[in-house]
């Protein structure tokens, strides 16, 4: 089957008159619209909607999703964002009527059943992180980082202490925890990794303060290594009175092996798209919960679900901050991550994470003769190479990535953590086969030899894709950011 | 476990590899203090079966709105959705995708996402929209910061007509940066922002001035003279529109809006009691579009000239900008978005006004029929979209839990917000002549 280079937009599919869905007739006697709404309200002129029949809508973007990689489609080693597998059964239950067509103002005595549902989700992520409350609310990790900081600011306010305005975070962050500390009014004091890959104790020290609000931490981090110093962070920031968040992207590597609240963190959020195989959708929806210690309880967004006796009903904690969005939450989200945690039960969760810390370091081990290796230890559920020696040949990470394109696989993150020069991001998973690792490892040394023999061939990647490298920067300098009818 | 493939073989091949005798010792940079040695207590694994019955059960405990009918709205609507949609956005290739960082292989959701832009610019009548936000709520948050930013003013005018709970939101994004509110009052009498009380707002402080249109109560507000004031002292208009109501309405654009946010649930996604849905956001003129929060995408050529589409302005955001960029959002809806794109597509240009037609038309009836009724009033006289309040003296959780014996969800009661005796009804183009008949019969019978 051929794919042509380019598909037309769907308004370019568009003809005057034609339709591609029906309401019933009116069945109320019709009024001329004047005559209900002000004429000086109304548009002239319906917008400008394409007019295509349904079959070419279902052509359009079917031909649109053959040229588009998911999980589903190929291997998807795409670094702090764990894409596993996306259980099927999930998109059936949570289409159940009895879920996907509830409104969230009906009476709490007749969505029991959706309450029960977040009341369990809330407890089961309090078992896994070893804390106590549970808002379900945050839409994403990043809403989740937001909500967390709007939480430790509003404690710290109520113990008086509202000129704890410095989050300490390290050099190897995600972008979204120093962009998150920003929307509270935080001002970012980073704090160097030492040279395994952790957190600089020393530095840390020197750090703390009174105006300390506290430290924001992924661990294992974004180097997918343990911090092994974490009970010492955590003592020091605690010490200087400041609170500890956990960025939960990696949790794939702890579950059931070790809690963010045995290691001294007082909230933590978790992306339940990645770890708890929510799919991501092509960018969202995602969900972001964040779990809190019994002291940070009371200041959770509300309303949460509370138990009394056998029913179930909202409430609205003693010092709620507020909302963070309306209503509760990408509730059909997180209902997927509950069928996850009770199909995997507590054993599954554990053999999830045991195996995709095995599949790590197993790829790891086998590429490191290839790909430089910066950190050589072992390695949590993902790991980071450096493609500094390929870059001798005149072939930089991004040139690597573009080519593995034209193996049928996704890139790894790329360029993230920056404490890695050309850093590449390799995250397995679990749910992948081992002959799709070995295929994976097999093609990445295959690129290291053309990177040697003919860079060319890397640097004009990729070549067997639909449509071959992208001029990014002229999509930035001339913004065309929608159509224009010629 | 169902989804790991590995077998004892395999697993024995790689700890050889790697010269290790238990999966254990990987973990030994965890330290023994916080190495947890018992199992999570958790219930044990479902298989698929059991799961889908244990699911089956807990949905059942619901009251659907398949099986019952509803008048609710206020921000999450029950309007037809299109079969196709489900069959579009549950292909693996989308629905299995993240992000698209690398474009040559993700052209199927970064065209949708360009698709998506303009619909949104058609619908909203501005230049250029962002991929996607959390959610209406979030989206407005997010432009009055904006406005801030833009501006280089702390000061927000907000109107008492907003959806509370959007409000809310607002009210604690802008107060985690130190950014002050002012407040407009409604005219009890029309229920909608009284232009006396935009007299005596420190204008040259605000830097935006915001309108919820039709607001909460479902009415149409005056943008214009919002509008001239904001802007003849350099402040912006924004607007949080319902985008179902654009079909009908003169676009924020034409009005003048700076910004404009909404919230997408209606346009072909599911209640699913209240999320996902999609909050969207549009803006216009140079200066704006480089400050929005977020992904876009944008046109552009590959090494051979073919046209094709990647993230762009990506000096905005968090992985490049830090604490410097313009939003901290990374993963957004862009299902949703897609659903919404789906959805205006399919509807086109003459299904989505219809959709708009029948709504107007459908509440305007039921309204009339309920004001037939002894006992219930009609508190507001500005005119209405697809929602109206309604008012009487009765215990209207109560009447919505009788009514549901019969089959159907009343209005939403507003005294949850404050307001007593009150009640919003929503009427989509789902309803039916016949249900809203029966319902005011049952209504009658409830009241009298
Ligand atoms: C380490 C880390 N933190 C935070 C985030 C933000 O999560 P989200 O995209 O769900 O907002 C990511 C996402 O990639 C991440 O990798």
């Amino acid at each position: 089957m051929t794919m042509n280079k380019t598909v037309p937009l769907i308004f370019e599919r568009s003809a005057p008159g034609r339709r591609g869905y029906r309401l019933p007739d009116l069945d109320v006697p019709a009024v001329p619209v004047g005559d209900l709404i002000p004429q000086d309200f109304l548009r002239e002129e319906p917008p400008a909607l394409p007019e295509v029949s349904e079959l070419e809508v279902v052509r359009h973007y079917t031909q649109l999703s053959r040229r588009n990689h998911g999980v589903d489609v190929g291997f998807y080693p795409l670094g702090s964002c764990t894409m596993k597998y996306n259980p099927r059964v999930h998109e059936d239950v949570t289409s159940l009527p009895g879920l996907a067509a509830i409104h969230p103002y009906q009476p709490e005595e007749t969505v029991q059943g959706a309450l029960e549902l977040m009341y369990n989700l809330g407890q089961y992520l309090a078992v896994i992180s070893g804390l106590s409350a549970t808002t379900l609310q945050p839409a994403a990790g990043a809403h989740g980082e937001l909500t967390g900081l709007m939480v430790i600011k509003a404690y710290h306010a109520k113990r008086n202490e509202n000129h704890r305005r410095e989050m300490i975070i390290p050099d190897s962050a995600h972008g979204t925890n120093p962009a998150s500390c920003a929307m509270v009014g935080y001002k970012v004091v980073e704090v160097p990794s030492d040279e395994r890959g952790g957190v600089d104790v020393a530095a840390l020290k020197a750090l703390v303060g009174p105006n300390t609000a506290g430290l924001m931490l992924t661990n294992p981090n974004t180097l997918g290594l343990f911090d092994e110093n974490i009970c010492e962070i955590a003592d020091i920031v605690h010490d200087a009175g400041g609170l500890l968040y956990y960025d939960g992207a990696n949790a794939n590597a702890i579950m059931g092996i070790a809690r963010p609240g045995d290691m001294g963190f007082d909230v933590v959020h978790f992306n339940l798209h990645k770890t708890f195989s929510t799919p991501h959708g092509g960018g969202g929806p995602g969900a972001g919960p964040i779990v809190v210690s019994q002291e940070l309880a009371p200041f959770l967004p509300g309303p949460v679900v509370e138990k009394q006796g056998d029913r179930y009903r909202f409430v609205t904690p003693e010092h709620s901050i507020g909302r963070v969005r309306s209503f509760y939450g990408n509730f059909l989200v997180y209902a997927r991550a509950y069928a996850y945690i009770r199909s995997h039960g507590p054993e599954g969760l554990k053999q999830v994470s045991e195996t995709a810390v095995l599949h790590a370091n197993y790829m790891m081990q086998r590429l490191k003769d290839v790909y430089h290796l910066p950190y050589d230890r072992t390695c949590m559920h993902e790991f980071v190479l450096s493609g500094v020696w390929q870059k001798e040949h005149g072939v930089r990470t991004l040139d690597i990535a573009k080519r593995l394109s034209d193996y049928g696989f996704h890139a790894p993150t790329v360029y993230f953590p920056m404490v890695v020069e050309e850093a590449i991001m390799i995250e397995p998973t679990e749910t992948e086969p081992k002959s799709t690792l070995d295929q994976f490892i097999d093609v990445m040394k295959r690129i290291a030899e053309e990177a040697q023999e003919d860079p060319e061939l890397l640097t004009t990647a990729p070549h067997r894709t639909p449509v071959k490298r992208l001029d990014e920067a002229r999509a930035a300098r001339h913004p065309v950011l929608r159509w224009e009818k010629p | 476990m169902r989804y790991l493939p590995l077998t004892q073989e395999e697993k024995a091949e790689m700890l050889q590899i790697l010269g290790v005798d238990e999966v254990e010792e990987l973990f030994d940079d965890i330290p023994e203090g916080i190495r947890l040695r018992e199992e999570l207590d958790l219930p044990g694994a479902l298989s698929e079966a059991e799961l889908v019955r244990h699911f089956a059960e807990l949905a059942g405990q619901n009251k659907n709105l398949k099986e019952v009918v509803s008048f609710l709205g206020a921000g999450s609507y029950d309007h037809l959705v299109p079969a196709l949609i489900k069959h579009i956005v549950g292909r693996g290739e989308f629905l299995t995708a993240y992000t698209p960082y690398q474009p040559e292989i993700t052209q199927g959701v970064l065209q949708s996402i360009f698709e998506y832009q303009t619909l949104i610019c058609e619908l909203t009548g501005m230049e250029a929209s962002n991929a996607s936000m959390y959610d209406g709520a979030s989206a407005l948050a997010e432009a009055a910061l904006m406005a801030c930013a833009a501006t280089r003013r702390e000061l927000v005018v907000l109107p008492s007509t907003l959806h509370p709970e959007w409000r809310n939101v607002v009210r604690l994004y802008l107060e985690s940066q130190d950014v002050s509110i002012v407040d407009l009052p409604y005219d009890q009498a029309s229920g909608i922002v009284n232009p006396q009380a935009l007299e005596g707002i420190p204008w040259p402080d605000a830097a935006c001035v915001v309108v919820q249109q039709p607001n909460f109560f479902g009415l149409l507000e005056n943008v214009a003279p919002f509008r001239d004031v904001v802007k003849k002292h350099g402040g912006l208009l924004v607007m949080a529109v319902d985008p179902i109501s654009l079909s009908l309405l003169k676009s924020p654009g034409e009005l003048g809006a700076d910004i404009v946010v909404g919230d997408g649930q209606s346009l072909g996604n599911a209640m699913g009691f209240g999320g996902p849905s999609l909050g969207f956001f549009a803006t216009s003129g140079s200066k704006l579009i480089r400050r929005m929060p977020g992904r876009v995408v944008g046109e552009t050529v590959d090494s051979e000239g073919t046209r094709g589409y990647v993230l762009t302005l990506q000096t905005r955001e968090q992985h490049i900008r830090r604490e410097k960029a313009t939003s901290n959002i990374c993963s957004n809806q862009a299902l949703n978005a897609l659903t919404a794109a789906v959805y205006l597509s399919v509807m086109g240009k003459e299904g989505f006004r219809d959709v708009g037609y029948q709504s107007l038309q459908k509440a305007h009836y039921l309204q009339e029929q309920l004001l037939s009724m002894e006992g219930l009033s009609a508190p507001f006289s500005a005119p209405f979209f697809r929602e109206f309040v309604l008012k009487a003296a009765v215990d209207w959780e109560d009447i919505n839990l009788r009514l549901m014996e019969q089959g159907f969800v009343g209005g939403l009661p507003l005294a949850r917000f404050g307001l007593p005796e009150l009640v919003l009804f929503s009427v989509t183009e789902a309803r039916t002549k016949e249900e809203m008949d029966h319902f005011v019969d049952l209504l009658r019978g409830l009241i009298a």
